[in-house]
């Protein structure tokens, strides 16, 4: 399986501009930056919380705590298909009583939120769970919405959307593409 | 990248390339155990049989902890409490766990090569938790994560293996795992106690401690089996502690980060002083702790996976 590049959805600047958007509605929509808290899903969530708490703290003068959340032990495939690689939880704050702001790069079926917020509720017992994504590219298969997004995108269910970011692929780039046999 | 086998029976059955992937999967499970509530679904539903035919307190507790908090059902089976008492032979033992549908048997033998022997009999996947004298892989695993926890890095290490190396399941475990990543391996112990043709599992051999500790990264103490002292192997448990033993002069010789290393139980007095065993270098403590993390991982690695791609 190879990944074919069909179009570039989204540069730099129109990620840059998404995410000070998004840091802005965040902060109206909760009054303020004192309770809240983000927390990264693994790889991809975890740069766009980091880059969301930045603005936040320059808009609001106060930097909400950064958590990085990885989703492996509570999918709901797990014995299914072989076993993803698993990263590390790290979240150093106390989830009880925070508004929680969950970020990450694509909402497609729901699966992932839904295995995050299992995974939050481990942790403890959040006040409210707020969901931000760079793209929604529809195809639900829980009954999951974003809060907050950067882009909406229709795309068939043979396309994939691909979020590369500067941390991690040395590129700010959202690019849509299809997986070729 | 995914374990070969559906069991896991030794470190000589595995590559370096697994081994890694054990360790950097432990790392993952370590944060779980800090936390107020110590379980995640991850093997919700998965049956797994702990089978212990000689007694062990450590190594049993750590594997039911670590099923437990993966949320898999534990059921432990020990050779007093159970039909192996009344002399069902282990190969109907075998049957009967298997027909009870388990995902998984952790068995520990007297007789070297029991697991392999397990494994061939039944489809589900077999860990080898200490054959005989043979092999104890998931020790030389956590041992294994602990060292690297500690130093960074396996790789180009000096390790001082020292004691009853001739019945110690978990010297050759560590033997192998650790020179599969590139440490350097020296066994020292009285004579009686180093096996013939050691030194072909990759390791040297020394009957002197005092000579080799001063390039030592890492000294592994070996329990002393008190109960083989009526094979008098050595002349007298004072003169092991004399020339074997760990005490705080010796301490003082091993280099400023080198680690101290115990796979318990401690004999405070012989293999180890009180003393050492108390001090910040010793990671004995860490070893038990690290135990529960490497054995989640390799239940998740052997049994979270299913068919497909």
């Amino acid at each position: 399986m190879a990944f074919k590049e069909k179009t570039t959805i989204m540069d730099r600047g129109a990620i840059q501009r998404a995410l000070t958007r998004i840091a802005h509605e965040i902060v109206e929509r909760s009054g303020g930056a004192e309770n809240l808290a983000l927390v990264g899903i693994r790889s991809r969530g975890v740069h766009l919380a980091s880059r969301l708490a930045r603005k936040i703290g320059e808009i609001e003068g106060i930097t909400p705590p950064l958590g990085a959340l990885d989703i492996t032990f509570y999918r709901d495939d797990i014995g299914t298909r072989p076993q993803p690689k698993a990263s590390v939880t790290e979240i150093t704050f106390d989830v009880t009583g925070k508004d929680i702001i969950l970020v990450d790069d694509v909402l497609y079926t729901g699966r992932s939120v839904r295995a995050a917020m299992d995974a939050i509720f481990d942790l403890g017992r959040p006040t409210t769970i707020q969901l931000a994504v760079m793209i929604d590219r529809g195809h639900r298969e829980l009954p999951v919405r974003a809060d907050f997004v950067g882009k909406n995108i229709p795309t068939s269910q043979r396309e994939e959307v691909r979020v590369n970011l500067e941390e991690e692929d040395g590129i700010d780039a959202v690019i849509l593409g299809e997986e070729v046999t | 990248m995914q374990l070969k086998s559906k069991d896991l029976l030794g470190i000589r059955e595995l590559d370096g390339e697994e081994i890694e992937l054990i360790l950097d999967t432990a790392e993952s499970f370590r944060e779980i155990s800090t936390r107020a509530v110590k379980k995640v679904p991850t093997l919700r539903g998965r049956t797994i049989v702990s089978l212990f035919l000689e007694p062990s307190t450590r190594t049993r507790v750590s594997f039911e902890l670590a099923g437990k908090r993966l949320s898999a059902d534990v059921v432990n089976i020990s050779a007093r409490a159970s039909a192996v008492a009344k002399g069902e032979c282990l190969k109907d033992t075998a049957k009967t766990i298997e027909a009870m549908n388990a995902d998984l048997v952790v068995m520990r033998h007297s007789a070297a090569g029991a697991p392999h022997f397990l494994a061939k009999l039944i489809e589900c996947g077999v860990i080898n938790a200490g054959d005989g004298a043979h092999e104890h892989p998931t020790q030389a695993l956590l041992d294994l994560f602990t060292i690297k926890e500690r130093l960074g890095k396996i790789e180009g290490l000096q390790v001082v293996v020292i004691g009853d190396i001739a019945h110690s399941r978990v010297a050759r475990s560590n033997i192998l795992a650790l020179t599969k990543l590139g440490a350097r391996v020296t066994v020292v112990g009285p004579p009686t106690l180093i096996p013939m043709g050691i030194g072909e599992m990759g390791c040297e051999v020394s009957y002197d401690l005092d000579t080799v500790l001063g390039q030592a990264d890492v000294v592994y103490a070996l329990r002393i089996q008190l109960e083989r002292q009526t094979e008098t192997l050595f002349p007298s448990l004072r003169e092991y502690a004399a020339l074997f033993g760990l005490n705080e002069e010796r301490a003082g010789r091993l280099k400023k980060n080198a680690l101290i290393m115990h796979p318990g139980p401690m004999n405070r007095g012989i293999e180890i002083t009180a003393e050492v065993a108390d001090l910040p270098q010793s990671v004995v403590t860490d070893q038990v702790a690290n135990g529960v993390a490497v054995r989640m991982a390799i239940l998740y690695l052997l049994i979270g996976g299913g068919e497909g791609a």
